[in-house]
């Protein structure tokens, strides 16, 4: 019988190892796997690269992480924020690395590495900083059709932790509204994907027409109880 | 000098709206382009895409209805209209690479004569860079309009001859909307789709330090 339900988040985090390429869902207050971030804190990884639209907020889930100094490197599109301190403060003083990629990019990258594709070529950054390499050289370019392109190469991720709001034990996502955001691109592109979910359902209650990630792109799954995520907030 | 009266950031939203025609997918961009819903018709239906994964974007929620689940860009809780759709991120940017959407309005610090974008950095010293979706809207749309002032604070020209900020995009603006001009940019330079009342071609070319190609045909309207 195939059960990727895990009864704790240790359990579904175990053996993640140093150095390993986190891939993180969410945006601004939709679909953050915070659950899963703390419990990547007490697993105890180090040296992580980690892959998310921004780079934390606050001093909670991410900027803990990075509080907590375990990550080497972070790949996003926007870190600067208002709350944004643990992350501006590590950048000032060079203690992380960033690497700046604009979101659609990044999408697509993910994307790229979940679909086997091994590089493609974009118009966007064209002709901007986002066109160079980190030592400043040139990225590849190409005309096509007229049009200026700029060859970007794959996300691969070793772990993708990420919100959805059921599954079942096959893995069978779906999601709630904007939550869905990162998560079924992160699904894909990495070689392990960790989901919580509010809701665990017997297998057949997902309407297959409606699976939005199918459980071939999940591992474990975890339920987390749903409870108010903000003050004041819906739920 | 002339005698004219620049209009207000809501007259400017007005007037970016007027030019929405029923049935766009519109991208409207995170600050002062979200205020063009306020002012598209209700006679009408436009459709308003948000990067993170929505069409069909309706209004800001009444207090106390906020759903953290359902947010646009500027993470700003919103709402839903009857046959909206969410999607995740490489899909909603493929919308946009993929030249789905009609109209992308956006914000910016300098726009060259021939259409080049600089909307994300100031280049300025020990600032963390931060770029977000700004280059895949710029390039991404089959139109892309900016919506700014004229001029800076400061009374120094946002539109120039060559961006000295940091682009964001190389040839991607059409139109520029602001408070004293609506001017169409291109291959051929500039040139003037309206003013407001009391302002001349000349004293307008002066301020901006700029000439107008009028001869060019607005190819799109």
């Amino acid at each position: 019988m195939i059960n990727k339900i895990a009864d704790t988040i240790a359990q579904a985090l175990e053996g993640t190892s140093d150095g390993a390429t986190v891939l993180i869902g969410g945006f601004g207050t939709a679909g953050i796997p915070s659950e899963l971030v703390d419990g990547l804190i007490d697993q105890g990884a180090r040296d992580l690269v980690v892959v998310n639209n921004n780079a934390g907020n606050g001093e909670h889930g991410l900027a803990a992480l990075l509080k907590a100094g375990r990550i080497r490197k972070i790949i996003c599109s926007y870190p600067r924020q208002a709350d944004s301190y643990v992350f501006d403060e590590l950048y000032r003083s060079q203690k992380i690395e960033l690497e700046l990629v604009p979101q659609g990019n990044l999408s697509e990258r993910l994307r790229a590495a979940g679909a086997g594709v091994g590089a493609f070529f974009t118009p966007t950054g064209y002709g901007t900083l986002m066109a160079l390499n980190a030592d400043g050289t040139p990225k590849e370019s190409r005309l096509i059709n007229g049009k200026h392109y700029v060859l970007e190469y794959p996300i691969h991720g070793d772990l993708a932790l990420i919100k959805a709001e059921a599954g079942d034990r096959w893995g069978n996502l779906i999601y709630r509204k904007a939550a869905r955001n990162f998560g079924p691109v992160m699904a894909m592109a990495a070689k392990k994907t960790v989901a919580s979910v509010h809701k665990i359902v017997e297998l057949g209650e997902l309407d297959p027409e409606t699976v939005v990630t199918p459980g071939i792109f999940v591992s474990k799954i975890v339920c987390i109880e749903q409870k108010a995520t903000q003050g004041g907030g819906f739920k | 000098m002339s005698n004219f009266k620049p209009r207000t950031k809501q007259e400017l939203a007005q007037r970016v709206a007027q030019d929405i025609p029923e049935g766009a997918y519109v991208n409207l961009g995170i600050g002062q382009p979200t205020l063009v819903a306020n002012y598209i018709s209700r006679e009408y239906e436009v459709i308003l895409h948000s990067e993170n994964g929505i069409l069909g974007m309706g209004p800001a929620p009444a207090a106390g209805d906020e759903d953290f689940d359902l947010i646009n860009a500027g993470k700003q809780p919103v709402t839903m209209l009857k046959g909206g759709a969410f999607f995740h991120h490489a899909d909603s940017f493929a919308m946009m690479r993929g030249g789905h959407i009609d109209i992308c309005v956006l914000g910016a610090f300098q726009v060259s004569a021939t259409g080049d974008l600089a909307n994300w950095s100031t280049g300025e010293a020990g600032s963390i860079p931060a770029v977000g979706g700004a280059m895949d809207l710029a390039v991404g749309a089959k139109e892309t309009w900016v919506m700014m002032d004229l001029l800076t604070k400061k009374g120094e020209s946002k539109l120039v001859s060559a961006c000295t900020y940091p682009l964001t995009g190389v040839g991607c603006v059409r139109r520029i909307y602001s408070d004293l001009a609506t001017l169409a940019c291109g291959p051929q330079g500039l040139s003037i789709v309206d003013m407001v009342e009391g302002l001349d071609a000349a004293t307008l070319s002066k301020m901006i330090g700029l000439p107008f190609n009028n001869d060019m045909k607005d190819a799109s309207y």
